[in-house]
């Protein structure tokens, strides 16, 4: 509850700096204190102190994974506006209002993190998306941005619409909006599901589906990604498509992992095959694609598309190390990518070729860029090859659909290809990467996140503890 | 009148919207489409909170009354929505002069 109100009054209140503060580099100092005070309030939650006390009719449930989760996301905001608040301040005279917007968003992922109640999720996917529609489109005179936030709008709308239609199907089902109800109600053993509520689930996967942007659903994700602006592509590559599976996850595991009957029987068809097979087309189009791209933007998209097939393991195996694995991915994915586009701002030109030879004239930022790069392939030492082994860890303890494993490991080579091709433009490319001037202080911020994502390759625990906080 | 017509109904009208949404090309009608999906759902939650399918409900939802509150949340909802779209629409007609979203193809390739 905290995270909830702290993160909405913050809004308002940079909402309020806009015209109360003339000083326009201010806004993102004090988006910067924001979020910390946003971060002390979720560690007062984790440790039961809570500001607030709201009665909630038992609409939201605050357990210590949707907390973890959430303490990710603020702390991954509050590097991300430390490495490119600064970016945000050129698009349009009022920047104070894109950190107002994030700070909405930041809500709805507090709500979608403590969810109980199908009225929650839909409120909570809304307040999340809405702000994200508006940044899409802020570059207001670029054809490209303004056609991504239509894009974005309409197929986030959309979605919505499947979305609603899923939980008044469910509710004509079970006759609750709670979650533990349909599942006490609907999944007695011995009983089987209503027609309603097996039509209804299948909406919401499929809209759910929608908003990570997994494979038969994910046509809108690269145009979207590639038209907004840089900076506001960062966030919702990685904190907000995190949430969209925290929310997904959450559903799942209500209904299914709890239950206690066969998983495979939940609706009359076979769900873990379904998600499979989800998988399998989100692994195989987002890096297949990614090969083929030129420019390091559109690649990072469908790059994200891929790894969001790996994160769907998560929601495969549903048991306590996807949980974990889940926490981990979101983080090492999240800094990983949020290091790479505050470099990609930096730069006059977003193709491959505009990073040749970038080590010889930045040698800490490539050096920075290439750890990044390495924990997105999930090489050792770095947080992306522990986040990749809990989530095949997570197939293997379910026993079933073991081949996966060996899937997921092709699939992994093939995403070292593309991620080590800006590698080589920067290392081993002669070329004149052209720039923006690094300030000392963003290449020192730079280097401590590589330090971070290569500590929590070492020592992943600094991140699966806040899950037993 | 059975429930089943309620649903039946509202299924019609969801489809009508998610086919427009699929088929149309002009991006107000593809608005349109969607406010007609949600307002399908609209109808048939209400349906719902006055003839629960479920003939054991639990007290709750007996009432009926957290699905016509789940109404009044769709509908503030989908108005903030609409602000939103039909802003970014306007800025796209101010750019291009065309609300056509066969426009939309700059960003293949």
């Amino acid at each position: 509850m905290n995270a909830i109100i702290v993160s909405a009054v913050w809004g308002v209140v940079m909402m309020f700096c806009s015209f109360l503060v003339k000083n326009k580099g201010l806004y993102r100092h004090i988006a910067t204190f924001g979020l910390i005070i946003l971060l002390i309030a979720i560690f007062l939650n984790a440790w039961g102190i809570n500001i607030f006390d709201i009665d909630d009719h038992n609409m939201l449930h605050f357990n210590n994974f949707g907390t973890a989760f959430n303490t990710i996301a603020i702390a991954c905001t509050l590097v991300y506006v430390l490495l490119t608040g600064k970016e945000v301040e050129k698009y349009g005279k009022y920047s104070a209002e894109y950190f107002t917007l994030i700070f909405f968003s930041l809500c709805g992922v507090a709500v979608l993190s403590a969810y109980n109640n199908l009225l929650m999720l839909f409120i909570g996917i809304e307040i999340m998306s809405i702000p994200l529609y508006i940044l899409t489109g802020s570059d207001k005179k670029n054809l490209k941005s303004n056609e991504a936030a239509l894009k974005y709008f309409l197929m986030g709308s959309f979605s919505t619409g499947i979305m609603l239609m899923g939980i008044a199907l469910m509710y004509g089902g079970t006759g609750s909006f709670q979650l533990e109800v349909a599942r006490v109600q609907g999944l007695g053993p011995g009983k089987s599901l209503s027609f309603l509520e097996v039509t209804g689930m299948l909406f919401l996967f499929v809209s759910l589906a929608f908003k990570v942007s997994a494979a038969p659903f994910h046509f809108w994700t690269p145009d979207v990604y590639d038209g907004a602006p840089t900076v506001f592509t960062s966030f919702m590559a990685t904190i907000v498509k995190a949430a969209g599976f925290v929310a997904f996850i959450k559903l799942l595991e209500v209904k299914v992992a709890e239950t206690g009957i066969a998983v495979d029987k939940l609706i009359g068809i076979n769900w873990q095959l379904l998600i499979v097979i989800l998988i399998i087309a989100t692994l195989l189009v987002g890096n297949i694609t990614a090969v083929f791209q030129q420019s390091v933007k559109r690649m990072l998209a469908y790059s994200s598309i891929a790894q969001a097939g790996f994160m769907l393991f998560s929601l495969f195996s549903l048991n306590d190390i996807a949980h974990e694995g889940l926490l981990l991915y979101a983080a090492a994915y999240s800094l990983a990518t949020i290091g790479i586009f505050a470099i990609l701002v930096k730069m006059k030109d977003y193709t491959f070729e505009g990073f040749n030879g970038l080590a010889k004239k930045q040698p800490l930022v490539a050096a920075a860029n290439t750890v990044f790069l390495l924990s997105l392939a999930g090489i050792p030492l770095t947080g992306g090859f522990f986040a990749k082994y809990y989530m095949l860890a997570s197939v293997m303890k379910t026993g079933t659909y073991t081949w996966l494993v060996v899937v997921v490991v092709l699939f992994a080579a093939v995403s070292v290809y593309y991620y080590f091709r800006v590698i080589q433009a920067m290392y081993f490319k002669e070329g004149d990467a052209a720039t923006e001037e690094f300030a000392p202080s963003f290449k020192f911020a730079l280097v401590a996140l590589a330090a971070l994502i290569i500590a929590i390759g070492i020592i992943p625990s600094i991140v699966l503890n806040l899950f037993y906080f | 009148m059975p429930i089943q017509y309620y649903i039946t109904l509202s299924a019609i009208l969801f489809c009508i919207g998610v086919t427009g949404v699929l088929t149309r090309r002009n991006a107000i009608i593809i608005f349109m489409c969607i406010e007609l999906m949600l307002n399908s759902v609209n109808l048939l939650l209400v349906a719902f909170s006055k003839m629960p399918p479920v003939s054991k409900a639990v007290s709750a939802a007996a009432t009926g009354a957290d699905a016509q509150l789940f109404v009044f949340f769709i509908m503030v909802v989908a108005a903030a929505e609409v602000s939103v779209g039909l802003a970014i629409i306007v800025m796209m007609y101010r750019n291009v002069h065309s609300i056509d979203v066969n426009f939309l193809n700059r960003l293949k390739n």
